[in-house]
């Protein structure tokens, strides 16, 4: 047996040490010894040890000093306190100042080799827990907010200064730019990560069924309800709620709701209880709020109420940069889903997506990917794979390209591609003869790519 | 390299025989019986009411070098270690001696019902065991090995009577 685990044995008596030392010898463990609470904390200094078994009594330094001075160095630390007799108040000291637990000298070896084994194995999993709780961060990360264009920069540095608080954050930005996104990334560098972020969409539920949704209800509380069932805001106690489309909630329910974010407190449907919860707060918006609150649709104390911290998320065309960073995530995630080995994508294909104006945003751009995985035969994606939509606007060229020969360039090149550089069947589809076709060819100066 | 053991306080002339057996059975090396004329009652302690095995193998130490092996000191008394309520024997970890004591090896300590046939078993297991620790080894995982950790008679019985694979590599003349 080959274990890891370093116990360090702190006992004034030399006997004492000498005889749990080579009791954790044999039983596979790397010890060390400290004959008093200074040079046990000197060597916590130098080395990490997995558990101390430290004498309550010693001269000097006690073992319950010794116990609080580790502890303020490394509150994870396990320490064992051994006492010359049992007795309850010293137990209750022991374990209110933070030992794992205490025995009683002589120890038993049967229990001393189960309390030992049983601390170690609880570290163990506690640092496991926080290992596969860092690699759920990892996973959890909204990967799909990619960029590196200044605006997209700018955003990070927002999420990762605003996260670190509890302010009420409001997400503006339009369709598919990726508000939920966001909001997740606020969540989960926040201290909250490791609870719920609940996300509803107030835009898509008629106003008694976001009641219900938002504030959960008690049974019988209307045709219907059979069960108690908690809310929303009760489901993110700890944790987060994003209220995604909050311009379109009803006059009366904005007062439900600016009550509920004020005193985080609430009854649900057909229900007297005072129901309480712990919850951040962040919204979505592709409406303008204030043109709202003007004609009077939207409350002005719960606009200011929600509008504390703004995070704007420009639309795919202002970041025009970012696009074959996009692609190339779209690519990998799909080509791995799908198990395609589309792995590329065409330099027409490209400029089309870099051209295309997307008012779906990012959203359109992914499903424009997905779509074009699904239908790719080759090992890259062409501009017949893009669908019809994106292709269509294609030759909406941006600048001076407008130009009818700039048009014209692009698009003979671009059947030249398609048919693989087959002069005759390009000349077919264009409808010209061949001479016509090489001498554009010529002018235009075309070239196949390799 | 031979096996020597020394009765201290050992009273039980059958259990030394069968184990001399069952060992000779194991071991290529000649099994030898010493008398070390060691008064261990210094070592008793009034309080705890059992003998320190530190300090018996310290003492002995000194009165063996003429004997070119392995010492086992076996015992009827109860030992201890001052960290610990009790011990069944212990060793050093790479070196020439051990002692173990059959006290509470014994059944009748545990069920007041007397079982020959069972402390021979465990002696083996713990002679083998603390024999293992003067070879190096450390304690088994392999529940199937007499190197296993037994911190009370329970996994004492468990645990197998022989060594396993690899721990049997370490032991000297074990057959």
């Amino acid at each position: 047996m080959d274990k890891k685990e370093k116990i360090l044995i702190v006992d004034d008596e030399k006997i004492v040490r000498e005889s749990f030392y080579h009791w954790f010898i044999e039983d596979n463990y790397i010890v060390d010894t400290a004959e008093d609470g200074e040079t046990a904390l000197n060597k916590y200094a130098k080395e990490k040890y997995d558990l101390l078994l430290v004498d309550m009594k010693m001269p000097g330094m006690s073992g319950l000093d010794l116990l609080s001075k580790i502890k303020a160095i490394d509150k994870d630390a396990i320490i064992i306190l051994i006492t010359a007799f049992s007795s309850v108040p010293t137990a209750i000291t022991a374990l209110k100042n933070g030992a794992y637990d205490y025995v009683t000298k002589p120890v038993d070896p049967d229990e001393l080799s189960h309390l030992v084994k049983r601390a170690l194995e609880q570290r163990a999993l506690k640092i496991e827990n926080i290992q596969l709780k860092e690699s759920i961060d990892e996973i959890i990360k909204p990967d799909n907010l990619i960029g590196e264009s200044f605006q997209i920069k700018k955003i990070y540095e927002l999420v990762h200064s605003v996260s670190r608080t509890d302010t009420t954050v409001m997400i503006r930005g339009e369709s598919g730019t990726g508000k939920e996104l966001v909001a997740k990334a606020i969540h989960i560098n926040s201290g909250r990560k490791y609870s719920p972020i609940i996300t509803v969409n107030c835009g898509a539920l008629a106003e008694s069924l976001l009641e219900s949704e938002l504030f959960g209800h008690e049974k019988g509380a209307f045709t219907g309800a059979q069960f108690r069932r908690k809310g929303k805001f009760e489901m993110a106690d700890g944790g987060t709620i994003f209220l995604d489309e909050i311009g379109s909630i009803s006059l009366r329910m904005q007062i439900e709701l600016l009550r509920v974010i004020e005193t985080k407190q609430f009854n649900r449907v057909g229900g007297n209880e005072l129901i309480k919860s712990d919850f951040r707060v962040i919204t979505a918006t592709n409406e303008s709020l204030e043109d709202l609150v003007k004609a009077g649709k939207f409350r002005e104390d719960l606009y200011y109420r929600i509008n504390v911290f703004t995070i704007v998320i420009p639309p795919l065309r202002e970041r025009r940069d970012d696009i074959p960073l996009l692609v190339n995530f779209f690519l990998n995630k799909f080509s791995s889903a799908m198990n395609k080995k589309i792995k590329k994508i065409s330099k027409e294909a490209m400029d089309f997506l870099m051209n295309y104006d997307w008012p779906g945003n990012v959203r359109e751009l992914e499903n424009a990917i997905e779509r074009a995985m699904v239908v790719g035969k080759s090992d890259s994606i062409t501009v017949d794979d893009l669908p019809f939509h994106v292709s269509r606007n294609y030759l909406e060229l941006p600048g001076d390209e407008k130009s009818l020969s700039s048009m014209e360039k692009k698009y003979i090149n671009r059947i030249l591609n398609e048919s693989g550089w087959n002069i005759s069947k390009t000349a077919q589809i264009l409808e010209i003869d061949r001479v016509t076709l090489y001498n554009k060819i010529n002018k235009y100066d075309l070239r196949k790519l390799e | 390299m031979d096996i020597f053991i020394a009765p201290l306080k050992f009273y039980s002339n059958v259990l030394l025989q069968n184990l001399i057996k069952e060992l000779s059975k194991r071991f290529s090396s000649s099994i030898h019986v010493v008398d070390i004329r060691l008064n261990i009652d210094n070592f008793f302690s009034i309080d705890r009411k059992q003998y320190f095995s530190t300090q018996i193998i310290a003492e002995v130490m000194k009165l063996t070098d003429q004997y070119n092996g392995k010492i086992i000191l076996l015992t009827d008394v109860d030992l201890f270690v001052p960290a610990l309520t009790f011990i069944f024997g212990e060793a050093q970890l790479n070196g020439k001696h051990s002692i173990l004591s059959v006290c509470r090896l014994h059944e009748i300590f545990y069920s007041g019902i007397s079982n020959e046939n069972l402390l021979l078993e465990r002696t083996i297991k713990e002679t083998l065991h603390e024999l293992g620790h003067n070879y190096g080894l450390r304690h088994c995982i392999d529940w199937d090995c007499v190197m296993h950790a037994s911190h009370g008679i329970e996994e004492v019985d468990i645990k197998g009577i022989t060594y396993c694979n690899k721990c049997r590599t370490k032991v000297e003349g074990y057959k």
